[in-house]
């Protein structure tokens, strides 16, 4: 599904990632955690394609593809789905032309009709039903005056309503508190399916309660330094960073 | 130096299928005229060394070459009107600044109100004295376009809105230009208590370049509210030029909002005077631009009388070598205390050619007043365009969608709401202009 091969890069000229190897197969949710400003959010946005990220080495390859020389909107139209730390705020653009918007570009790159407003308007109903988002969050412009929580909520929401085949989840539990986490989680866990993979990048391991993964990878100075199971989280929650970061350096 | 045309030319070369016709029966419309012409004769076309004019030189004016006059056979079904459906009943068409009465349809005028043309109302229909309101809030310096129009205006919008009627249907002024120079003069009279809601639709026929100079003196009584409304889609080689003037009495409202999409070049004026307690105003504009185009909206408030409030908000889109200019004088008067008046200039440059050129500029004669201004200008937000792209929304339609979004409160907030529609549709026109790579 996804691979990530010896990938460099930088931010404003500074090397932030350096070297950083994975391999993520269809279905599987895979961790990445490490301390601040080990390259967890540049990870994020270089493979969801954000300007000022240069990659200057290295590969990644989705589905096949050469990701790397995708825009981000045909990232998104190939089914990669960012969910963002800092979802930005919009005012003037309804949530719900937004919404729409996105749904009927991403189903044009997979060569589907688009939905008219009232197709659209049912699908988007079911959708917040069955995340129990509330109601006024569609009707209020994107993000503008959200809460943190609100903010993640509609993060989720276009995760279901755009069905990608690879979720990143930017440091999803920052800024939450613990029932939100639980929706959040369940949204998620919702959409887990055999084609689906799932990234989830955190600083703390109490998201990992709520999602398990199957793959936990720890990242210190750009670098995934260790792997392994669930219980690699468990124990770095006890230890800390400090021996990784030690161990890289 | 630009003195091409200058001084005594300036009647000659912009009055050719203009002038008009001598009206002895009327000596005070005689002598206005006359002071005007000779105003305008001895200034010339303003130039960017008087400071009202500096960051806007009519140069291209002066070598502006008109295309035909005759715009040939104009069906209704051509009006451009901004109205939705079933509302357009009271529209008012002048070609070339001249009334068409074939084009017309003012149907069902409630009592106490007349709407036609200028030039009507002159030979005498309708039974409305004149002498008293046209010339009269026009005046002052620095105005050679409006003694331009004045020595040269024939025709225009004329409306007249008795003591307590209230219209809650718009009057749609349609203006088409095409070939020619020509002077349209508005005169709105709104008695105590009165509302009306007029909409101006300025375009083109196909005709070639044109020179519209447009003047417009409106009086608004005690009580009265006026909701002026105005979008500016003329040809792309025209030139279209405005001068507002208001006055406003005690607890009148004047509300304006102008939409400039056209003209290679334009300026609209709006100068208002608050001249009685609670007197009010709002002047509210965006405009957006690409290739080569220019935009100047110019507006000066005058705090007359105490508690006044005026409020301006201007928008603007620029992109390419476009450039717009925003000039907003706000003088409060010694005796206008309490007052308060606000304005705020607002532009995205999309272009690292484009400029803008924003000057406020405050004099404050009261110690007890509420005055402020803001300028900014910037790109498109980064973080939101990529957020919409993150999405698998195309960048294109990324843009389009920041760019109403920057546009869109200014529209929706105007308390006409039905032509809200109309003019988003109007923004939309001008972004899938770009979009199909017109007017580089």
């Amino acid at each position: 599904m996804l691979k990530i091969e010896n990938l460099h890069a930088t931010v404003g000229g500074k090397g932030i990632l350096k070297g950083l190897d994975l391999k993520i197969g269809p279905g599987e949710i895979h961790a990445i955690m490490g301390p601040n400003g080990s390259g967890k959010s540049t990870l994020s946005y270089v493979l969801s394609g954000r300007e000022g990220y240069e990659v200057t080495e290295g590969t990644v390859t989705y589905q096949g593809r050469d990701l790397l020389a995708m825009e981000p909107e045909e990232r998104a139209g190939a089914g990669i789905f960012l969910a963002f730390q800092y979802p930005v705020e919009i005012p003037g653009v309804p949530n719900t032309t937004f919404l729409r918007e996105a749904v009927n570009a991403v189903r044009k790159y997979k060569g589907e009709p688009g939905l008219d407003p009232m197709a659209f308007m049912k699908v988007l109903r079911a959708k917040i039903k069955e995340l129990q988002v509330p109601d006024d969050l569609i009707k209020r412009a994107v993000n503008a005056g959200f809460s943190g929580g609100e903010k993640k909520r509609n993060e989720i929401l276009q995760m279901a309503l755009l069905d990608p085949t690879l979720a990143i989840l930017d440091e999803t539990d920052s800024g939450l508190d613990i029932d939100a986490l639980k929706t959040v989680a369940d949204g998620v866990n919702a959409m887990r399916s055999p084609d689906r993979s799932v990234l989830v990048i955190t600083h703390y391991q109490r998201l990992l309660d709520y999602i398990v993964p199957d793959h936990v990878h720890v990242l210190a100075h750009g670098r995934i330094v260790r792997s392994g199971g669930k219980e690699l989280a468990r124990e770095l929650e006890k230890t800390g960073y400090a021996a990784f970061t030690g161990e890289a350096a | 130096m630009s003195e091409a045309v200058a001084a005594s030319d300036i009647l000659e070369t912009y009055g050719a299928g203009a002038a008009p016709p001598a009206s002895p029966a009327l000596p005070w419309l005689e002598s206005l005229r006359a002071g005007a012409r000779a105003r305008a004769a001895a200034a010339g076309l303003p130039t960017p060394r008087q400071e009202t004019w500096k960051y806007t030189n009519l140069r291209p004016l002066e070598k502006l070459a008109f295309g035909t006059p005759s715009p040939g056979q104009i069906g209704a079904e051509r009006l451009p009107s901004l109205l939705p459906q079933g509302q357009s009943a009271r529209r008012l068409v002048f070609v070339n600044g001249r009334f068409n009465a074939g084009l017309s349809a003012c149907a069902d005028l409630p009592e106490g109100v007349r709407a036609g043309s200028l030039a009507e109302a002159l030979d005498g229909g309708g039974g409305f004295d004149l002498a008293g309101h046209l010339g009269r809030i026009a005046g002052g310096e620095d105005q050679a376009m409006m003694d331009l129009n004045t020595a040269l205006m024939s025709d225009g919008f004329f409306l007249h809105v008795e003591a307590g009627v209230q219209l809650d249907q718009p009057i749609e002024a349609i203006y088409l230009g095409a070939g020619q120079a020509f002077h349209p003069r508005g005169l709105i009279i709104m008695e105590e208590n009165s509302r009306a809601i007029v909409v101006e639709h300025h375009d083109g026929l196909g005709g070639g370049a044109y020179f519209a100079n447009h003047g417009c003196e409106i009086s608004i009584g005690a009580q009265a509210q006026l909701r002026h409304y105005k979008v500016q889609a003329e040809a792309d080689d025209a030139i279209h030029l405005a001068n507002v003037r208001v006055k406003v009495e005690a607890g009148g409202i004047y509300d304006s909002f102008v939409l400039a999409r056209g003209a290679r070049l334009s300026r609209n004026e709006v100068s208002v005077r608050l001249e009685a307690p609670g007197a009010e105003c709002h002047l509210n504009g965006i405009y957006m631009l690409r290739g080569d185009q220019h935009c100047d909206n110019t507006t000066t408030v005058e705090h007359l009388a105490p508690e006044t409030s005026s409020r301006e908000v201007f928008k603007g889109v620029l992109d390419d070598r476009s450039r717009g200019v925003f000039q907003g004088k706000i003088v409060v008067h010694k005796d206008a205390q309490k007052s308060d008046g606000h304005q705020l200039s607002k532009v995205l440059l999309l272009s690292d050619r484009a400029e803008m050129d924003a000057k406020p500029e405050l004099e404050i004669y009261a110690d007890d007043v509420k005055c402020s201004h803001g300028a900014t200008a910037g790109d498109l937000d980064p973080d939101a365009l990529f957020y919409l792209r993150a999405r698998g929304i195309p960048e294109a339609s990324a843009r389009h969608m920041l760019i109403e979004a920057f546009l869109a409160d200014t529209i929706n907030n105007l308390a006409a709401e039905g032509l809200c529609p109309a003019l988003m549709a109007s923004v939309g026109h001008w972004l899938s202009d770009a979009a199909t790579g017109e007017a580089p």
